[in-house]
């Protein structure tokens, strides 16, 4: 059960995902992040603070893009993640491959 | 007794009847003639009339009468038959006659009178066997009050024939009883309803001959008895009267009503024809056939049910466009749709509402160079969804009316809950597969942990784990990598099924293969990271905790590829706690740089000391108000029962976490090991 909704604003691109990530509802996250791409923003804000799960699945999804966005030279940065998903990020060693930060005004800092 | 020999004994009576009616009848004609009394009373050759007369009943009841198809068209072409073969009969007679005119010999009466006979007897033949093949049609599809009037008029026969026996002559009367029963009786002519048109003119043409037959056999009688007036005994010509009437006007009933049937016929056809195909498309599903033969069928029907000149589906099967046509090309199609691209007005192939099934009607009468002038478009709509569309096309202006349109939304509709269905039980059979699959991952998977671990000379080990009713994706084993050093691994598979199982059977071969040569677990993972890296696809990892053991230094050196933190218990200090090295799981980063990732670590234990590594099962499991079970709770039971060996903490630990979930089935995959220092 989630919820994706992308934010076009000047400049960057923010993906709004509310709701839990696992297995089947990550292919919605995976879809949503493959256009997101497509389109070529120069930066992608994820915006984590409605997500309150994320299996391996999800995470797998996020891995899976680090290559594309690095040789596309897209920036994207996750904030607002709870104190729980932040771990499950932390612990797979997520936290350092993406840019995690807490709100989204760190989050467009890091952008300029 | 069977049917077989009842006819037999039916038949050899005929016979024997007919042969001593002949001799009976020609004694009382001598008798008449001569003076002389042979002593035989002129009712005899009428005992024997009527015996003749039943037993070709029951011959041709049982003959034609029990035969159970109701090939209508079998039953007029035994009449025929009969008829034709009397008929011949009869007219070599009269050739005979002919041939023989004015002799002594053909004119003596008793020569008459066999000649006479004969024709008698094939007249009657030919008549019951007519009576027996109405009497069928006429009881098709019978009613009760039917049959009871059926019944009464066999009697009134029966009566008709026997009351040649009553001294006083009633029979006149009985006539005018059996008549109006002929009358309504004849009116039952359902059987035409079901003849197709060709065979209504069969049926026509044989009808014809039957009427001509018996017509030509009765004023073939009635010329010779009014000829031969000592011909009047035997025979009870009310009764043969009152049969051929009877015989005569079904024949001219049916002719009639076959007759004015004849301009409908193709109407009646055509609506049973609609029947069976509309039953073909609700059978389809049944039967093995495809998505693409169902279409076949619909395109078909829909083309006989309106008559339409032309047709053509298109539909996405399995996401590829699929077309089937009938008699039109694909350029033709084209141009059709591109004229309604490219004029005003809505677009007949494109529906707003695929939800609501509504159909485009259009002309096609300016478009030039395509020989169709009216058009009707359905959307084919599964699950509320519109996944294609059925055009048909007539060369008439107009050409479809609401009534054709109605049929071919029907069949329209029939056909998609036909695909519908045919696509669920596909899903199911692939469901039925999937899980079939999963069964033998579960096998393989469980062939993957080991037996047994290999405890130390100094820990002991204890290990629980169990996959959530998928398979699952768990894996850990030992090695003994020489006297004093155990290498010890703790992994999870990222995805689930039979993908996990081989990436797991995978780590299994990268375990057994690296452990051997006693590498540091920095050096391990790298290794692994490379390995397994080529097999996983972009959005699996594998999560894995290294250990080795060194029973000598009595030191654990370990490194962690992105798994849970591991759990250390101090026995000097009462204290647990997670290590917080850093680690990145396996096949996150494909390259040379996933060793800056990783970082091993070194500790020393002492007796009473625990080694906790477990899956993320066991922190992730809930309870029913959704609470995690979490790494705080783990801790504390740890840190609660560490004074117990090995074997029981393990059952401490399941326990609470059963307790904690307030189930014993867990969603995911979940697996502990416990390690103990002596």
């Amino acid at each position: 059960m989630v919820d994706i909704q992308t934010i076009r604003d000047d400049g960057y691109t923010v993906l709004k995902i509310q709701g839990e990530v696992d297995a089947s509802s990550s292919i919605q996250l995976d879809e949503a992040l493959a256009e997101l791409i497509a389109a070529q923003p120069p930066a992608i804000l994820v915006d984590c603070t409605g997500l309150q799960y994320i299996s391996s699945a999800g995470l797998g999804v996020f891995m899976s893009y680090i290559e594309e966005l690095d040789s596309k030279q897209i920036k994207m940065v996750l904030f607002g993640l709870s104190d729980k998903v932040r771990h499950v990020f932390d612990i797979l060693g997520l936290d350092q491959l993406l840019q995690l930060v807490d709100s989204q005004e760190e989050a467009k800092a890091l952008l300029t | 007794m069977s049917a077989k020999s009842i006819i037999r004994i039916a038949l050899a009576l005929a016979i024997l009847a007919w042969l001593a009616m002949v001799a009976t009848d020609m004694v009382v004609i001598f008798d008449l003639r001569n003076p002389v009394n042979m002593g035989i009373e002129p009712q005899v050759p009428n005992i024997f009339f009527v015996i003749y007369v039943l037993a070709v009943f029951v011959f041709y009841k049982y003959r034609i009468g029990a035969a159970q198809s109701d090939n209508f068209i079998d039953l007029l072409w035994k009449i025929f038959i009969t008829g034709l073969l009397t008929t011949i009969v009869s007219l070599a007679l009269t050739g005979v006659d002919v041939v023989l005119g004015g002799t002594h010999l053909i004119s003596h009466p008793l020569v008459v009178d066999v000649l006479y006979l004969i024709r008698l007897g094939l007249l009657l033949a030919f008549a019951i066997s007519t009576f027996v093949v109405w009497k069928r049609l006429i009881l098709y599809q019978k009613s009760k009050l039917l049959l009871r009037g059926w019944m009464v008029f066999e009697y009134l026969l029966l009566a008709t024939l026997l009351s040649i026996f009553v001294p006083f002559d009633f029979t006149r009367y009985l006539f005018f009883v059996v008549l109006p029963f002929a009358v309504v009786l004849s009116g039952n002519m359902k059987w035409v309803a079901f003849l197709s048109f060709k065979q209504k003119w069969k049926s026509l043409l044989l009808l014809v001959l039957t009427l001509l037959y018996l017509i030509y056999f009765y004023v073939n009688i009635s010329e010779i008895r009014g000829t031969h007036p000592y011909l009047q005994v035997p025979g009870n010509m009310q009764f043969v009267l009152s049969l051929l009437v009877f015989t005569a006007l079904y024949a001219v009933f049916s002719l009639l009503v076959i007759l004015f049937n004849l301009p409908t016929s193709s109407v009646f056809e055509q609506k049973l024809e609609e029947v069976v195909n509309f039953q073909r498309l609700s059978q389809s599903v049944q039967t093995e056939q495809s998505e693409s033969q169902i279409y076949n069928i619909l395109l078909n029907s829909a083309v006989r049910a309106t008559q339409a000149d032309a047709a053509w589906i298109e539909v996405k099967i399995n996401d590829k466009e699929k077309m089937f046509r009938h008699h039109i090309g694909s350029e033709t199609i084209m141009n059709i749709k591109n004229y309604f691209k490219n004029s005003k007005g809505n677009d007949p192939f494109i529906f707003d509402h695929p939800e609501r099934p509504v159909r485009h009607a259009r002309s096609l009468r300016k478009l030039r160079g395509v020989p169709f002038a009216s058009m009707v478009v359905f959307p084919l709509v599964m699950s509320g969804e519109q996944t294609g569309l059925i055009v048909l096309l007539k060369e008439l202006r107009e050409g479809f009316n609401r009534d054709l349109i109605d049929i071919a939304q029907t069949f329209v509709n029939q056909a998609c809950i036909s695909v519908e269905g045919f696509r669920l039980m596909a899903e199911a059979l692939a469901t039925e597969r999937y899980k079939e699959e999963l069964k033998i991952a579960q096998r393989v998977q469980r062939q993957l942990l080991p037996a047994a671990l290999h405890g130390g000379p100094d820990f002991e080990i204890a290990a629980f784990s169990q996959a959530a009713d998928e398979v699952g994706g768990d894996y850990y084993d030992t090695f003994q990598i020489n006297e004093h050093q155990t290498a010890l691994i703790i992994g999870d598979v990222s995805g689930k099924g039979t993908s996990a199982a081989f990436h797991m059977s995978q780590m299994r071969g990268i375990f057994h293969g690296l452990a051997q040569m006693n590498l540091p677990p920095e050096e391990f993972l790298l290794r692994a990271n490379r390995a397994i890296s080529s097999g996983l696809d972009k959005t699996s990892f594998i999560t894995i905790s290294y250990y080795v053991i060194d029973s000598a230094a009595r030191q654990v050196t370990f490194a962690r590829a992105g798994h849970c933190p591991t759990l250390y218990y101090n026995y000097e200090t009462g204290k647990a706690s997670y290590f917080t090295n850093k680690g990145l799981g396996l096949g996150m980063v494909r390259n040379k740089q996933y060793k800056n990732y990783i970082q091993s670590r070194t500790f020393s234990y002492k007796p009473g000391d625990i080694l906790l590594l477990y899956t993320d099962g066991i922190t992730e499991a809930r309870n029913r108000q959704g609470e995690e079970f979490g790494y705080e709770r783990l801790l504390k039971l740890v840190e609660k029962h560490a004074g117990l060996p090995a074997h029981d903490i393990r059952q401490q630990l399941i326990d609470a976490l059963y307790e904690f979930c307030g189930h014993r089935e867990l969603d995911d995959d979940y697996t502990v090991i416990i390690v103990k220092f002596k």
